[in-house]
């Protein structure tokens, strides 16, 4: 809004009440992802609320202790927050219009982003195959509810990912591109956020005697 | 069928030739809509108009012809949601003693939920969507919304449920579970037919549209204000769309989440809200109710902002209270998410969370208080017009300001024991939803009308239709406020006392003259479009208004504005009159503009697609139209040439046409 | 023309209105968000899986309390959020998110565990663990 100096006093001067030229809006795209974020972040709270309140009726079933394995949510967690900075390397060759090293630190990202998914499949199947499926109990429920949702986000990430790639290798580092690469990064970047959640309030205070 | 029963099965799901029709009133509906629905084709194709409607319509990003569209699906539903409504005040007059009245009780469980789910969700979310989408971006001076193309798609994904509704009359049933599918009466033991997966798709789907028409309207405002327009010079109207949109943004993510976790219990045998094996029924009904008290407010405070705007123009004075009246409207935004569990009291948690929740619930109705005095205020000593606007404005007050009040009775706990449930209830939240929100749309209807078609509507009939509605509503719900204190529960299709009769008569009775209120709303538009040379207004500001939309011409061109205006201080239009500005005759510079797009209509297509699969279990036709979806999503972003220049030649003609119409006014 | 591509809005050529220049990552803040966060990682983890904790109350509030410092690291330092931008209207939605994450999930927790607490008598204390 700051195009335009405003003469409230002078008298002498009539005020004017349109512009001469041309309106320029800034883009609204990385606001408007953001408030979507936000309200993507209200979908967790519900989740999050959901295994708060279910999260200790086991049923007679397993407990959390006794099924979640925190090596391989350590490992996990260290994917993620090492593809987190791939990311941040890959914007960081974007500003300097570097479509290569960019692409090569997308892949590295991409790739990192594939084992975490791989990780949690394994986890799953194996919680499955011991009889600890989500219809086991309302903890099972909630739980694969809430660490499936998040999986399912980084698995639209990574579609994303690819197809951004493939339209930066068509069209190359132009302005509507970044701004899709800058969505993108918050949306990773984001997802990290919600899974320093999870890892502290389903894994580290699930398996808390 | 030669098919072999699996396959059938397999492609088919659960769907049957005995889930189509499946009672005899539905058929007379059936053979009704069909035939309609065949004259209207008729119509179009005979007048070759589907060109017309694909290029000027269906696919435009327009912000004001999607707020059109909008608009018309928001009254072709309410004609669904009332017929609904009818049919239950025609059973619950007759059906006492030994007479069991017309509907089945099967059948009136779906009508009660049909009726409640259309008429707030696809009856006053689209006419509230529309109306934002088609004002807001005139009111601060810009020529569209952020994202145009996504607000095609919203509204179509819209539509998308609608049609889901729609089709459950016809194929298969409706839920029976009230309007917020309650489990477990909604979980898959007790309702294992397809009625709640109508309902939870058709939401789901219908919800992503209104999600993203949130953020794209939220966009628009913060980022695309006429230079000038800060904050607190927003028209009061722009102000409410402000706070409507962080409701949605912040509130449907809500029910997104419990209706996934409802659908997770159905479809994978999950227990979030099952009775066995650790599963919690309250656990949804809080969450529900976390999105449905905002819900509340996302209806109410747009026509809060409307009132405000009819209030000003007619009464020819500045808002009233200005500051005050954008104050209590964000402390309404706050508190409308500390206050949900007064849906609930009756669950059974201890006197400190219902006393903390019933007093929040006090404290909430203090700002609306305070809004009701600004428009009395703003109407003291000014010169009054009763337009048909004005007189829903009136209507309004009196009416908002008695269901109010009955909602702070509902807000003490101890008093909500009794009343819980009962028709007491259903007479207060439609003395606010009816005398408040439909008040305030139709008021806007009607005074937004012109600038929409460039003629007014037609005032006799829109005073018919206004009298019919506000007698007829008294009628219709009083009798239940009478009904509620004597402990009449709601939902019931069939009464033992004799002596209730007369009471559920009036009602009836009530609403019939509702009926005659809604027909003549129908012949005023009629009436309107075939004396429109009469009613014609050339000027673009037929009340003398004072925000920015009366500045242009009636219907205004599609760039909004030629220039853009500048702004100096709260009700621009009026400061600009008062300055006798003249507009700009040449000049004129390129105008950016969207492209149209199919994307929006092909996407909701699919989504219509994917969501009747899902219902009926029909799992290939799922994954081919989910596949379809993504593919139409992403197909669609490598599309980079979506906008195009209106030469200054084109917007000098637009205009050379209208300064020709302002000569001969 | 071809700067005007996907240009929904506005003009793409003027880089102070296209918001990818808003943001101004630098390696150095990359490089100092992931060593805070693994660091803030490792803490709860090795606190947990090494058994150091004898009781869970005390560790909860530790294992959150550095998640949110965590959730903080991440939001400056990958998130680029500050005041200023979007002027300030990233900030506000943000704040009001937490606010509204707090109210549902403190809220739900309080008001179903009164529900729980109020309605399950004492005979029938632990029926949750019932098959």
């Amino acid at each position: 809004m700051s195009e335009t100096t405003m003469t409230m006093s002078g008298a002498s001067e009539p005020l004017k009440f349109h512009l001469e030229g041309e309106h320029h809006v800034e883009n609204g795209t990385l606001l408007g992802f953001w408030l979507y974020l936000m309200s993507d972040c209200l979908i967790f709270a519900c989740l999050f609320a959901a295994y708060g309140v279910l999260g200790r009726d086991y049923a007679g079933g397993p407990s959390a202790a006794q099924v979640l394995e925190l090596p391989v949510v350590a490992l996990n967690t260290t994917l993620l927050l090492f593809s987190s900075i791939t990311y941040g390397f890959a914007v960081l060759e974007m500003q300097q219009n570097r479509r290569g090293p960019m692409m090569a630190w997308l892949v590295v990202t991409g790739l990192l982003g594939a084992g975490f998914i791989a990780l949690e499949l394994t986890e799953f199947s194996h919680l499955i195959a011991i009889g600890a499926g989500p219809q086991r109990s309302a903890f099972l429920t909630s739980f694969f509810t809430l660490v499936g949702t998040h999986g399912l986000h980084v698995t639209c990430g990574l579609i994303w990912l690819v197809v951004l790639m493939v339209q930066v290798s068509k069209k190359g580092l132009i302005p509507a591109n970044k701004r899709r690469l800058m969505c993108l990064s918050m949306f990773w970047h984001f997802l990290d956020v919600v899974w320093v959640g999870v890892f502290s309030f389903v894994y580290l205070m699930g398996v808390l005697p | 069928m030669s098919l072999h029963p699996d396959l059938t099965r397999l492609i088919f799901g659960r769907l049957t030739w005995h889930e189509f029709l499946p009672e005899p009133i539905v058929v007379g509906t059936f053979i009704v809509v069909a035939l309609g629905g065949l004259v209207l084709m008729g119509v179009i194709t005979y007048y070759k108009l589907w060109g017309y409607l694909w290029h000027e319509w269906f696919t435009s990003i327009d912000h004001k012809k999607i707020g059109i569209m909008y608009i018309i699906l928001g009254l072709v539903m309410l004609l669904r949601g009332f017929a609904d409504a009818v049919m239950m005040r025609a059973q619950q007059a007759i059906a006492f003693g030994h007479t069991q009245g017309y509907l089945p009780p099967d059948h009136y469980d779906q009508i009660f939920t049909a009726h409640g789910v259309i008429m707030i969700f696809f009856v006053a979310m689209p006419l509230v969507t529309g109306m934002m989408n088609f004002v807001m971006p005139l009111q601060i001076g810009a020529r569209d919304v952020a994202f145009p193309f996504l607000n095609n798609f919203s509204f179509w994904m819209t539509v998308s449920g609608a049609v889901l509704v729609m089709m459950s009359l016809f194929i298969g049933e409706f839920a029976r579970t009230g309007w917020l599918a309650y489990p477990p009466l909604s979980g898959i033991a007790a309702s294992p037919d397809a009625g709640v997966d109508y309902y939870i798709w058709a939401l789901q789907i219908a919800g992503v549209g209104t999600l993203l028409s949130g953020v794209n309207l939220l966009t628009t405002i913060i980022k695309m204000r006429a230079p000038g327009m800060t904050l607190m010079r927003m028209p009061v109207f722009t102000w409410t769309a402000l706070c409507t949109n962080v409701l949605i943004v912040a509130a449907f993510p809500v029910l997104t989440a419990a209706l996934a976790m409802l659908a997770l219990d159905r479809y994978a045998g999950t227990n979030f809200f099952t009775t066995v094996l650790g599963g919690n029924m309250m656990m949804y009904v809080n969450l529900i109710w976390i999105w449905g008290h905002p819900e509340v407010y996302i209806l109410i405070l747009p026509a809060f902002g409307i009132f405000s705007e009819v209030t000003a123009t007619f009464s020819r004075k500045r808002l009233f209270g200005y500051a005050s009246m954008v104050y209590a409207t964000v402390v309404i935004t706050v508190l409308s998410y500390l206050v949900w569990l007064h849906h609930f009291f009756t669950m059974g948690s201890g006197a400190s969370v219902n006393s903390f929740f019933g007093i929040t619930t006090m404290i909430i109705s203090i700002p609306t208080g305070a809004k009701i005095f600004n428009w009395l205020f703003t109407m003291y000593r000014g010169s009054i017009t009763f337009e048909v606007p004005m007189l829903w404005t009136v209507g309004f007050i009196v009416t908002f300001a008695i269901g109010g009040m009955t909602g702070v009775l509902l807000a003490v706990p101890p008093a909500d024991f009794s009343l819980h449930n009962s028709l007491f209830l259903i007479a207060h939240f439609h003395n606010v939803i009816i005398g408040g929100v439909l008040f305030g749309l139709f008021a806007g209807l009607n005074y937004w009308f012109p600038k929409a078609f460039g003629f007014k509507l037609d005032p006799f009939w829109g005073k018919c239709s206004f009298w019919f509605w506000l007698v007829g509503f008294y009628f219709a719900f009083m009798p239940l406020y009478a009904l509620g204190l004597m402990g009449v529960t709601r939902r019931l299709s069939h009464f033992d006392d004799p002596s209730l009769q007369i009471w559920f008569e009036i009602a009836a009775f009530g609403a019939f003259l509702i009926l005659l209120g809604i027909l003549c709303m129908l012949i005023q538009f009629a009436v309107s479009f075939i004396r429109r040379e009469q009613l014609r207004d050339v000027t673009g500001d037929p009340w003398n208004g004072r925000t920015l939309e009366w500045s242009t011409s009636s219907p205004p061109p599609k760039y909004n504005f030629a220039f853009t205006p500048l702004v100096h201080e709260g009700d621009a239009w009026w400061q600009m009159k008062q300055h006798h500005y003249q507009r700009p005759l040449g000049g004129f510079i390129p105008i950016h503009m969207p492209k149209n797009t199919g994307a929006g209509i092909i996407l909701g297509g699919i989504s219509t697609v994917f969501g009747f699969a899902m219902i009926w279990y029909m799992w290939p036709l799922a994954i081919i139209s989910f596949v379809a979806l993504l593919a139409t999503a992403i197909g669609h972003t490598f599309n980079y040439h979506r906008d195009y220049y209106l030469s200054a030649e084109e917007v000098a003609k637009v205009e050379a046409s209208r300064t020709e119409l302002l000569a001969h006014v | 023309m071809s700067e005007h591509i996907e240009a929904q809005h506005g003009h793409d050529e003027h880089d102070e209105h296209d918001g990818v220049s808003q943001v101004h990552a630098t390696l150095k803040g990359y490089l100092r968000g992931f060593m805070l966060a693994a660091i803030l990682t490792i803490i709860p983890f090795s606190l947990v899986m090494t058994g150091a904790f004898a009781k869970s109350g005390p560790a909860d509030a530790l294992i959150l309390f550095l998640a949110a410092i965590q959730i903080v690291v991440h939001m400056v330092y990958f998130l680029h959020m500050n005041t200023k931008s979007e002027g300030g209207w990233n900030m506000l939605a943000l704040v009001f998110t937490i606010v509204l994450v707090v109210i549902t999930l403190s809220g739900s927790i309080w008001i179903m565990f009164h529900l729980n607490d109020n309605m399950m008598p004492a005979a029938m204390q632990d029926p949750r663990n019932l098959p």
